[in-house]
């Protein structure tokens, strides 16, 4: 008898199927590091003129900025075809002739941005900004100028400790939303992703005519946070006009895990993964 | 313990009652063909047994209710649908690594030894495949599973003659013993009608026929007579007849072979006639004469 591992092999054949899963981020952030080299002449200089640091920090934050936003965009084409593609293609039938239940597919399916995809963009993240404080300190130092300075400016530690949270927090966040858009691509015949957004798109055009216009309307403001609002929670920004975090005690989960809407949120996200099973239970190819 | 137990099976979708009422027992050891018309049912009983869609009715596959144990099930059941079910991203030995790595009953060393036997490179990607190769593809993951049922629907569809052949050839040879079962539905009934041991004949829902082949063979013959003795062997009521050459062939049920061989030639009538016969337009004797 083979040892079998039915969830690990599920989201294996996921990034074998979704390549782009990680070499989308790896090509923006080869770009980044790429833009960094060139740039890096100026580095020297930056140390020496340097009064609060953000001009160092600025490819560090783009770094991480830049590879979590490919990764969005990458997560949602690919939630709105999980529980699509292989009804379309017929190999639907092949999935279900062997021993892997329906509920360990949509677990595998939903792990990908909930779970595989954090990680992914952590690990890409953390290793470009290594790369850049390497490569930064070579120049630094052969500039001339003081390493301390250039170090301390960086605050790395600080923000070793804030992406691994926020990226975490930001994961549990999305629950729903990625559960909706799973649960569309289990439902939907075609058009996944008109059928994604539409619903809410019209809810909120009208909520906008009957406000006669004002916007942030509640429909707006729920939806705008939930698919953007992760990390704004994760992290205590009140008060702040550019919104920055810049220290330890922002760091909030108190806040985060105290929120009603949270916990409601992820009692959504479970129904909408229970309804992708029961559709996934009962789906022909298409 | 029969491997299929089915009885009284119900199915309608919004419209059309898709399965009527079927009994069938599927015992080990037995290679069952379903065979009907397009639309009679066959794919929503495969459906049925497979777990992939609910049904009333009493069925019992393996002991195992499919629809609410198709996980459980899979383990002892294998299934091919037609050659167009595997995914066209697919590599192969990405095919090898997921069913190793899922199946408990897949013989990994096994697979491997059937594909060294074909021209099937590890690196390839089913899109790159012919269709052919990728039946082989798709018959070295199931004969390198241990399982005690293959569920087979058009397994062969759009393949040449060469690999149709191997394919069910490799499936007697290699595969199928007598605890294990084959049920397998296909339109190219003469092909198969040979390693049958069991026909079940699906119209409308409703099973029409079900017997063993050796059964059929005894009660289904064919007479070849010549038109000095058509008349005489039509008043036997024969349920077919087809004219070759001048001649008159007449399929008759349960007539002895005895009294049938004064008129001519007399053989096992064929599936596909036997078929014919039995769903097709009925060609009454005193029309065809």
């Amino acid at each position: 008898m083979n040892r079998v591992r039915p969830l690990y092999w599920s989201i294996r054949r996921e990034l074998w199927e979704h390549r782009a899963l990680w070499i989308a981020p790896l090509a923006v952030e080869a770009f980044v590091l790429l833009a960094y080299f060139v740039t890096s002449f100026t580095l020297p200089h930056g140390v020496a003129v340097a009064k609060t640091g953000e001009q160092l920090r600025l490819p560090y934050a783009v770094a991480a900025g830049a590879v979590f936003m490919i990764s969005f965009f990458v997560a949602v084409f690919y939630a709105l075809g999980a529980l699509h593609n292989d009804r379309r293609d017929r190999s639907l039938l092949f999935w279900k002739s062997l021993p892997v239940s329906d509920t360990t597919t949509v677990l595998a399916k939903a792990a990908i941005p909930l779970v595989v995809q954090p990680l992914i963009v952590l690990a890409i993240a953390l290793a470009a900004q290594a790369i850049m404080l390497a490569w930064g300190t070579l120049v630094v130092a052969v500039g001339g100028e003081s390493l301390s300075v250039y170090w301390s400016h960086l605050r790395l530690p600080l923000i070793w400790v804030l992406l691994p949270y926020g990226v975490a927090m930001n994961a549990l966040w999305d629950l729903p939303f990625y559960g909706w858009l799973l649960l569309v691509s289990a439902w939907a015949k075609r058009a996944t992703f008109i059928w994604a957004i539409g619903p809410w798109l019209a809810l909120m055009l009208v909520e906008f005519m009957v406000l006669a216009g004002k916007d942030g309307g509640p429909i707006a403001r729920v939806v705008g946070d939930r698919v953007f609002g992760g990390f704004d929670r994760a992290y205590n920004v009140a008060g702040q006009k550019n919104m920055t975090v810049t220290s330890l005690s922002q760091i909030d989960p108190m806040r985060f895990f105290g929120d009603p809407s949270f916990w409601a949120g992820l009692a959504v996200g479970a129904a909408f993964l229970a309804g992708c099973v029961w559709l996934r239970r009962r789906q022909d190819p298409l | 313990m029969a491997v299929i137990e089915a009885r009284g099976l119900r199915k309608s979708f919004k419209t059309t009652i898709a399965l009527d009422g079927v009994d069938l027992t599927i015992e080990p050891g037995r290679i069952v063909g379903l065979i009907g018309r397009n639309g009679a049912g066959k794919s929503t009983a495969m459906n049925a047994i497979l777990g992939l869609a609910p049904s009333d009715g009493r069925l019992a596959v393996l002991g195992l209710d499919p629809w609410t144990q198709r996980d459980r099930l899979m383990r002892e059941v294998s299934f091919i649908a037609d050659v167009a079910v595997l995914p066209r991203w697919l590599r192969v030995s990405q095919a090898l690594d997921y069913v190793a790595g899922v199946h408990p009953r897949f013989d990994r060393a096994k697979a491997e030894a059937f594909l060294d036997r074909t021209d099937l490179k590890r690196t390839s990607r089913v899109r790159e495949l012919s269709k052919g190769m990728v039946t082989q593809l798709h018959l070295a993951l199931v004969m390198a599973i241990d399982a005690k049922l293959l569920v087979l629907d058009e397994p062969t569809l759009g393949l040449d003659l060469l690999y149709r052949k191997a394919f069910y050839d490799s499936l007697l040879n290699d595969w199928f013993e007598s605890d294990r079962a084959i049920l397998v539905s296909t339109h190219q009934v003469e092909e198969i009608q040979h390693i049958l041991t069991d026909v079940v004949f699906l119209n409308h829902g409703k099973v029409v026929l079900a017997a063993s082949m050796e059964a059929l063979e005894e009660r289904y013959l064919e007479a070849m007579v010549g038109p000095d003795q058509a008349a005489a062997a039509r008043a036997l009521r024969p349920l077919h007849e087809r004219q070759v050459f001048g001649r008159s062939i007449l399929l008759f049920d349960g007539v002895p072979r005895a009294q049938l061989a004064a008129f001519g030639e007399v053989r096992a009538a064929g599936l596909a006639d036997l078929f014919v016969a039995l769903m097709g337009p009925v060609v009454r004797a005193e029309t065809a004469a």
